[in-house]
């Protein structure tokens, strides 16, 4: 049984916080395309094009008949064949986090590997197989406990293989708007010791202000994202202490490219979600990069949520969608830029969201409670990317399998 | 004689028998704007983004990139700025000429009212019977609203926006037609974010200082400040909007000159 986390004691500020490293990164493009779907919370593995044989870890080529690899869905079973503890390394990262469990398991799939084990999990057990990406976003295998244990969640490793909210303080960077108030309640219900609620204009009031402000565990805080300013004197004030960013900024208009869009709707678009999410990591990431292994409330994660439709480009919102896409475009150059401090980086992506923004748009919509649900999962995963709701799982999966014909779709 | 009015102006400003008074609220990301149903374009606040500053960016100089509306912070209204207004000629900041940007205030202390009421309204009645008390309003004058509204400034009682809209003090109609065609005023100087009261779009007609001062020719300076340190009678404003080609309004540096014994 797993010894249930306790609130962090407040720092000693005599002693110098420890410094993020991130376990070694697998460079090879194979291991990267295994990343790519861990991001995602699949667990795949290679399969031969020729010979049907599964092969781990991630190669170029089949090792048995040299035939083209593929990834593909595996069941997600094991068994735990021989386990160890490791107690001395010359890794840095690790160093930090002796002693570390690892075992090796018999993949129902058929390969053998060497994974890291949940405490709950001993040699002899069968075994629920995550795939999952550490804080450097390098994949790797973990053994979870086939059912649920106590405070399963609390394991230290698997806390190394997450960014659970649980204990962390979490910046919600705009809750005047319905996904911001769903999002930053849920970070709350999932443990979080406090919601830092940004409010960009502090003066004026906003629906759900009286009942969100009141909830315990919320301080709300001026936050206006298109004000390098507002943006600094948070960072300066609060920079220290927050260890997951939710951007739930949004300015979705209906409009046009040549027709019926609107030159100020793209400008506000492009400033608060392009420049804003600029303005937001530059900011606070040089502070969460300082500590990403600050012990159980160490910065983990920035998330951003966007719209799918940065993707595709889309009829009708055209402004809104391009804004979406130039965010996604910052989303992964920041993740490539703060992956090597240590911080994960990760993107929701929504449907149109059932707000006043979209009531044109037919149902099914993207329900705030959606999203906040994806966040929440996507933390406690520790994926890169996740669909909030049907429509952007739709246009995801469609896009992925042909992206210029998911392109012609979404804008006609 | 020019030579010799304008050198005993200098000299007067220099003794300081002649003071400057600052009307212009600083322009700042916190200054409110004016706030319109959430459908239609909105008015943008005051954004700056540093160039440099004395940095890699610039080593020996600091300069920042400023957008805003031209209507934010402390501005002026042209007359194109409302639909009365847009056929008139010369009717945008650039094309006005600059012999409107200095002229005369009088000063109309209605902070009592105000303060009373939220939803005060100028009327042509009230305006007669000031009149009684404290003499007629010059010709060619800025009429100037003072309302104490600037000491609202940073918090929720400037805008004073309730479930029904804004709450702000302001003239009726009448009062506006008054101001015009009878005081043939230069424009409506007010502390409001704008030259209607808060509730006037329920007027009849809807807005009447935007329309009536706008539809013939006339300005408007809104966010104002220390009003409540000019005279009645006997200041001069300098107020000279930026000259953007065919500009509504502009964000302006709004001076008064005060006698020194009035200041």
């Amino acid at each position: 049984m797993t010894a249930p986390l306790t609130p962090p004691k407040r720092k000693d500020p005599l002693v110098r916080t420890r410094a993020g490293h991130v376990p070694p990164e697998l460079r090879s493009h194979a291991a990267r395309a295994m990343a790519v779907r861990a991001g995602q919370g699949r667990f795949v593995l290679q399969v031969c094009d020729r010979c049907a044989g599964v092969t781990y870890p991630p190669r170029d080529c089949c090792p048995r008949c040299w035939g083209e690899l593929s990834w593909k869905d595996q069941a997600r079973g094991a068994v735990v064949m021989a386990e160890t503890t490791v107690r001395a390394t010359i890794d840095l990262f690790f160093r930090e986090h002796l002693p570390w469990r690892i075992g090796s398991v018999r993949l129902d799939a058929g390969p053998m590997a060497i994974v890291h084990l949940h405490g709950d999990v001993k040699q002899g057990d069968r075994v629920r197989m995550e795939l999952r990406l550490d804080r450097g976003g390098a994949p790797a295998l973990f053994a979870l406990p086939e059912k649920e244990t106590p405070n399963m969640a609390d394991d230290a490793q698997l806390r190394e293989f997450s960014a659970d909210p649980k204990f962390r303080r979490v910046l919600v960077t705009d809750g005047r708007s319905p996904i911001g108030q769903v999002v930053a309640e849920a970070l709350l219900k999932s443990g979080a010791q406090t919601v830092f609620l940004g409010n960009a204009e502090p003066l004026m009031r906003y629906p759900g202000q009286d009942h969100i402000e009141a909830i315990d565990g919320i301080e709300p805080v001026a936050l206006n994202l298109v004000h390098t300013r507002s943006c600094q004197e948070l960072a300066a004030q609060m920079g220290g202490r927050i260890d997951i960013i939710v951007n739930t900024a949004a300015f979705a208009r209906q409009g046009g490219v040549g027709f019926g869009g609107k030159l100020t709707d793209l400008q506000t678009g492009l400033d608060i979600e392009v420049m804003g999410l600029m303005r937001l990591a530059q900011a606070f990431a040089p502070a969460m990069s300082g500590r990403s292994d600050d012990g159980v409330n160490s910065a983990v994660a920035f998330v951003d949520i966007v719209s799918v439709h940065g993707l595709t480009g889309k009829t009708g919102y055209a402004g809104s969608a391009a804004s979406a896409a130039a965010r996604l475009s910052l989303i992964a150059s920041l993740r490539g830029e703060i992956a090597k401090a240590g911080i994960r980086v990760m993107t929701v992506l929504t449907g149109p969201v059932d707000d006043e923004w979209h009531q044109n748009v037919p149902l099914p919509k993207t329900a705030p409670e959606q999203i906040a649900k994806a966040v929440i999962e996507t933390l406690v995963k520790g994926q890169e990317t996740i669909c909030a709701g049907d429509i952007a799982r739709d246009v995801l999966s469609r896009w992925q399998s042909d992206p210029l014909l998911t392109i012609r779709e979404e804008n006609q | 004689m020019n030579q010799q009015l304008l050198s005993r102006l200098a000299s007067a400003l220099t003794s300081g028998q002649v003071r400057v008074i600052d009307l212009t609220n600083t322009l700042s990301p916190e200054f409110p704007v004016i706030v319109l149903p959430p459908e239609f374009g909105q008015c943008m606040t005051f954004r700056m983004e540093e160039v440099s500053r004395y940095n890699e960016n610039g080593p020996a100089w600091y300069w920042n990139n400023i957008s805003m509306n031209e209507h934010t912070g402390t501005h002026f209204d042209a007359p194109a700025h409302w639909v009365t207004g847009k056929d008139l000629p010369s009717n945008t900041v650039d094309a006005i000429p600059a012999q409107n940007f200095v002229a005369p205030v009088v000063v109309i202390d209605i902070s009592t009212e105000s303060a009373a009421d939220a939803d005060f309204v100028v009327t042509r009645d009230f305006l007669e019977n000031w009149e009684k008390k404290n003499g007629p309003i010059p010709l060619r004058h800025w009429i100037a609203l003072r309302t104490d509204w600037h000491k609202r400034v940073g918090t929720p009682e400037y805008l004073n926006l309730q479930e029904d809209g804004a709450h702000s003090p302001g003239p009726d109609a009448g009062a506006v037609e008054f101001m015009v065609h009878e005081r043939d005023c230069v424009g409506l100087a007010v502390e409001t974010v704008g030259t209607d009261a808060g509730q006037a779009f329920h007027f009849n007609p809807p807005l009447p200082a935007h329309s009536i001062l706008h539809g013939n020719n006339r300005f408007g300076l809104q966010c104002l400040t220390n009003l409540d340190k000019l005279p009645t009678f006997g200041a001069m404003i300098v107020a000279c909007p930026l000259k953007i080609e065919g500009g509504s309004g502009s964000p302006l540096r709004v001076i008064a000159l005060v006698d020194g014994e009035d200041a």
